[in-house]
């Protein structure tokens, strides 16, 4: 009995997680990532599953409206995008660090936020997360307003990120790193964790398969035992994604991900990030300086100069736009 | 796997402590303890939990606290308060005991709690200095404090017993300022000790080896990062240091049953108490809450066993501490000693090579 | 006349209090270390007098003399047996050797001089001020404490901003890696920290044993402990804190003596500096430290 409702209560998780999985995509895709087994496997062949995906993005783009279908429908709002920005500013001591501020990015986009050092990028996602209150301007996740929240809470709301300086919990094994992520989904009291009661053991249970389930997605699940600060550069990168994809976020901001990275480890991350798009269904906004990454893999791009929007639009017009090259290499 | 080895590496501290029971034991038995070291036993287990306990916080949690001595002041006299109000109305000492160790850890717990709340908000050596404060503090007020009873009931006074203003035939004086608590029962034995320091153990292994734990865990190595993921930084912050507040207050009460008259003074209760239990965590590893009760167990029983040595043995004891801290931490040392280390199986190989 | 007087000798505390406090903070704010023994430094040179004036019968001002030499020489020598070692390592590592070392120096003073207090004879050999036809009298210690603080403060101030070694100590605080890529020799820098702190310290034990006689090897302890939290009081790190913060401790010390209860005057003392912390978290004159995310 007691390991039936076990078995149930992961099911019951990874469907949570597919829930976000991109719209309509195909059914067999939702089932593979059932079992920690198959979900490595389909890590192994990313392109069919990047297939699955990119067809409803583009037939959302087609039909030029947000999508809003099955999948989404448990918890998205339908007609709203993931997130969506209103003339935010935030001064320090009469410095407009972010100024009118606006984006919208769709459900499933992979949006790109870039722009020379100090244009106040780092600062945009401060805001979003709550680290500072903005002065004016509001925030929308999902249709409701998260403006104001604290940090804490709007990762609750969906909103996860990365740091440009990575913040891993060091001293943490690689898959107590993830624990904690999923410290707000997966509960038990902390007598009952003193305690050692049943609950414990079902729940930790079923965090160790939800946590091994995401490394091995990140193919990190040799190093689950590792002390965080003992992983190499590139790891600890992905090790911080997972952390924040363990929060089960509707958005996912990842700042700088490819800074201090080689070539090869670029690809690999461009790879990485593409392919969580599509194996959770994830809408991403990214800080990167590294053009070839953002020319890779980000639909949209808004360029940040300083602290106002520059111009926003479809990659490949934005990158093309005089005025993005003016203010990368100057008159 | 890791939760395999944390459960062996636990079973292995378990182990240690009952271990040590089980020889002191056979020692007893047979007549091998001077009845010095007799007298140590009970000490020995409290500044055990208590080096566990501020393992919690300093280890643990990441946060340096010197007002340690002041939670255990509380536990110790609300404990031994108890104890001697309910001497007619519970006739078991057992009974007294236990029910005085469980309102010392609550009364320490309560007040972590209170001074946790502003006090967590300051960061490291802030925080260490009001820690401090509010252990002397606590030590100052409980040395001023008279408390009596009579058929009306209590009376509280910060000046003398006389203004306690009791009933001349039915009152009796229980907290005397600074002479304290007098004729507690000496119940604490070395079994409740230990007993007392497996649960400690229990405890504050079981929490950190749980949702709670990494909770706390990740708050020291990342603040930033822990908060951006949703965790509870007041929450949990508070947690870990009310509950080693409490366990420091149930080591007080433990402490207060072993000695005829407990007094607020500087020696029992002051901020060198906090230091004293502070330099048994920080020799026996930060997190490490084996090398706590280790550290914690050498270093109490050093100058005892150096008694022999007359007024050298607190001099001896400092130059200890001064070259174990240089030898553990010392960037050159830790290069020396894994040179040495290395070298010795080097040559370990060679011959069998 | 009452409050007056109890006033201005709790000035004369504070002023003692500050000048410990100055050694506190330049070494906090250079070597990023509490140093613990720093105030057994000061009972160090209370003994070293004892020795030369009240044993050998010398004069006063040799004895300051001496005792600054010595407490000096101390200084330098502990921070590079017992500290530089563990420039690198952890703070609280750090902390537990200043621990250390000030258990030494409290047992060898044990060893040495017995627990018994001894008597001290001030320093001071001036007559005392009497004020408003005896109504008020302030004793020469007390104006020779105040007058040494202020001398002290002014000095320390000028040998910062105005000599080459007071820059190479602020670069030094402000960013240690840096400094030592400009070419400022650290290591020299940190032990000059420690020769002023202790010689300082030296100086404070002559000032408050000559206040309060009763010399014994825990003297230096508690004054110690309340100097580091006028330190802290008037944000670490930063000289006219250290003077505000000891000035403010002396004075509410004294008066809650006089007033409240002596013993509570500690307690209140502790209180006062939590109240002040919770409002400002990095003392009265202390920097502001934000994080960046």
């Amino acid at each position: 009995m007691a390991k039936k409702t076990t078995m149930d209560a992961a099911r019951t998780t990874v469907k949570a997680g597919n829930a976000t999985a991109p719209a309509g995509a195909p059914q067999n895709a939702a089932q593979t990532a059932r079992t920690p087994q198959n979900a490595a496997r389909a890590a192994q062949t990313p392109q069919n599953a990047a297939q699955a995906a990119r067809t409803p993005q583009n037939a959302g783009q087609a039909a030029g409206k947000p999508r809003n279908t099955q999948a989404a429908g448990a918890e998205s709002n339908g007609s709203f995008p993931t997130l969506e920005v209103r003339n935010l500013s935030i001064s320090f001591g009469g410095l407009k660090a972010v100024d009118g501020f606006n984006v919208v990015i769709e459900k499933g986009q992979l949006y790109g936020l870039i722009g020379p050092n100090g244009a106040g990028k780092t600062t945009v996602f401060n805001l979003l997360t709550g680290v500072y209150k903005p002065d004016t301007g509001t925030i929308h996740l999902d249709g409701k307003n998260i403006t104001g929240k604290k940090t804490i809470e709007i990762n609750q709301e969906g909103i996860a990120r990365t740091f440009q300086n990575i913040r891993l919990f060091k001293d943490l094994s690689v898959l107590d790193n993830v624990k904690v992520g999923l410290h707000n989904h997966h509960k038990y009291s902390t007598l009952e964790g003193i305690l050692r009661l049943p609950s414990f053991y079902k729940v930790e249970k079923e965090m160790n398969e939800r946590a091994m389930e995401l490394l091995s997605v990140f193919d990190l699940d040799k190093e689950c035992d590792y002390k965080a600060s003992n992983l190499p550069y590139g790891k600890q990168r992905k090790l911080e994604i997972a952390r924040a994809l363990a929060t089960d976020p509707k958005l996912l901001l990842l700042d700088e991900p490819a800074a201090g990275m080689n070539p090869n480890e670029t690809s690999e991350l461009m790879e990485t990030i593409r392919f969580v798009r599509e194996k959770f269904g994830m809408t991403i906004l990214l800080i990167e300086h590294d053009m070839k990454l953002v020319a890779g893999i980000c639909e949209k791009l808004t360029v940040l100069n300083f602290g106002q929007v520059l111009t926003q639009g479809d990659t490949s017009e934005v990158l093309n736009d005089r005025r993005v090259i003016t203010a990368y290499l100057g008159e | 796997m890791t939760k395999n080895k944390v459960r062996i590496q636990n079973a292995v501290t378990y182990g240690m402590v009952v271990l040590f029971w089980v020889v002191i034991q056979i020692m007893d038995r047979t007549g091998h303890l001077t009845s010095l070291f007799k007298g140590l036993l009970v000490p020995l287990c409290m500044y055990a939990i208590l080096a566990v306990s501020l393992n919690l916080t300093v280890g643990i949690l990441g946060e340096l606290s010197l007002g340690h001595a002041g939670f255990m002041c509380l536990g110790a006299f609300s404990g031994a308060f108890l104890t001697n109000c309910l001497e007619t109305a519970v006739p078991s000492m057992g009974l007294r005991f236990f029910m005085a160790l469980i309102l010392g850890a609550v009364v320490a717990g309560i007040f972590g709690l209170l001074i946790g709340i502003p006090v967590l908000r300051l960061k490291g050596d802030y925080l260490a200095i009001v820690t401090l404060a509010f252990g002397e503090i606590i030590k100052n007020l409980i040395n001023v404090l008279y408390v009596g009873r009579d058929v009306n009931g209590f009376h509280f006074s910060m000046k003398d017993t006389t203004s306690l203003g009791m009933d001349k035939e039915t009152g009796v004086v229980l907290i005397k300022g600074a002479q304290g608590i007098t004729g507690t029962p000496r119940a604490a034995t070395f079994t409740i000790g230990i007993l007392l320091l497996l649960l400690t153990l229990f405890i504050v292994l079981n929490l950190i080896h749980s949702r709670a734990g990494r909770a706390i865990m990740s708050i020291r190595d990342n603040r930033i990062a822990a908060e951006s993921i949703g965790i509870n930084i007041t929450k949990y912050k508070l947690m870990a240091f009310s509950i080693s507040a409490a366990l420091a207050g149930m080591a007080g009460v433990l402490y207060a049953h072993s000695l005829s008259t407990l007094q607020a003074s500087s020696n029992n209760f002051g901020y060198n108490k906090s230091i004293l239990i502070l330099v048994f965590v920080v020799l026996g590893g930060l997190g490490n809450m084996r090398g706590s009760i280790i550290a914690a167990m050498l270093l109490t029983a050093l100058p005892e066993l150096l008694r022999g040595l007359n007024d050298y043995r607190m001099l001896i004891y400092a130059v200890v501490l001064i070259v174990m801290t240089i030898f553990n931490s010392s960037p050159k040392a830790i290069e020396i000693r894994s040179m040495v280390l290395s070298r010795i199986r080097g040559g370990a190989k060679k011959e069998v090579a | 006349m009452g409050f007056l007087s109890y006033f201005i000798s709790g000035v004369s505390l504070g002023a003692v209090y500050a000048i410990i406090a100055l050694g506190y903070t330049m070494v906090y704010g250079i070597a990023r270390m509490l140093n613990f023994a720093h105030g057994d430094i000061i009972m160090v040179g209370g003994f070293v007098i004892f020795t030369v004036v009240s044993t050998l019968g010398m004069p006063p001002l040799l004895g300051i003399v001496v005792a600054v030499a010595a407490c000096t020489l101390l200084g330098v020598t502990t921070e590079r047996v017992a500290y530089r070692p563990l420039r690198e390592a952890s703070s609280l590592a750090v902390l537990i050797t200043a621990i250390g070392v000030s258990y030494l120096l409290q047992n060898i003073a044990l060893l040495v001089f017995g627990s018994n207090p001894r008597q001290f004879t001030s320093v001071v050999t001036l007559p005392n001020l009497v004020l408003a036809g005896g109504a008020l009298t302030i004793s020469s210690t007390t104006i020779v404490t105040i007058i040494s603080c202020i001398i002290i403060m002014i000095g320390l101030t000028a040998f910062i901003n105005k000599t080459k070694m007071g820059q190479a100590m602020l670069a030094v605080s402000e960013d240690r890696g840096a400094a030592s890529l400009m070419g400022i020799d650290v290591n020299k820098t940190i032990a000059v920290t420690f020769a002023i702190g202790s010689a300082l310290a030296a100086i404070a034990g002559a000032l408050l044993c000559s206040a309060y006689p009763s010399l014994t090897p825990y003297t230096g302890s508690m004054p110690g402990i309340k100097a580091f939290t006028a330190a802290v009081f008037g944000g670490i790190g930063s000289i006219p804190g250290a003077l505000i913060g000891g000035i403010v401790l002396g004075v509410i010390e004294n008066l809650s003596k006089a007033y409240i209860s002596s013993q509570l005057s500690d307690a209140i003392v502790f209180a006062v500096l939590i109240i002040v912390l919770l409002v400002r978290p990095t003392g009265i004159l202390g920097r502001k430290i934000n994080e960046k995310v």
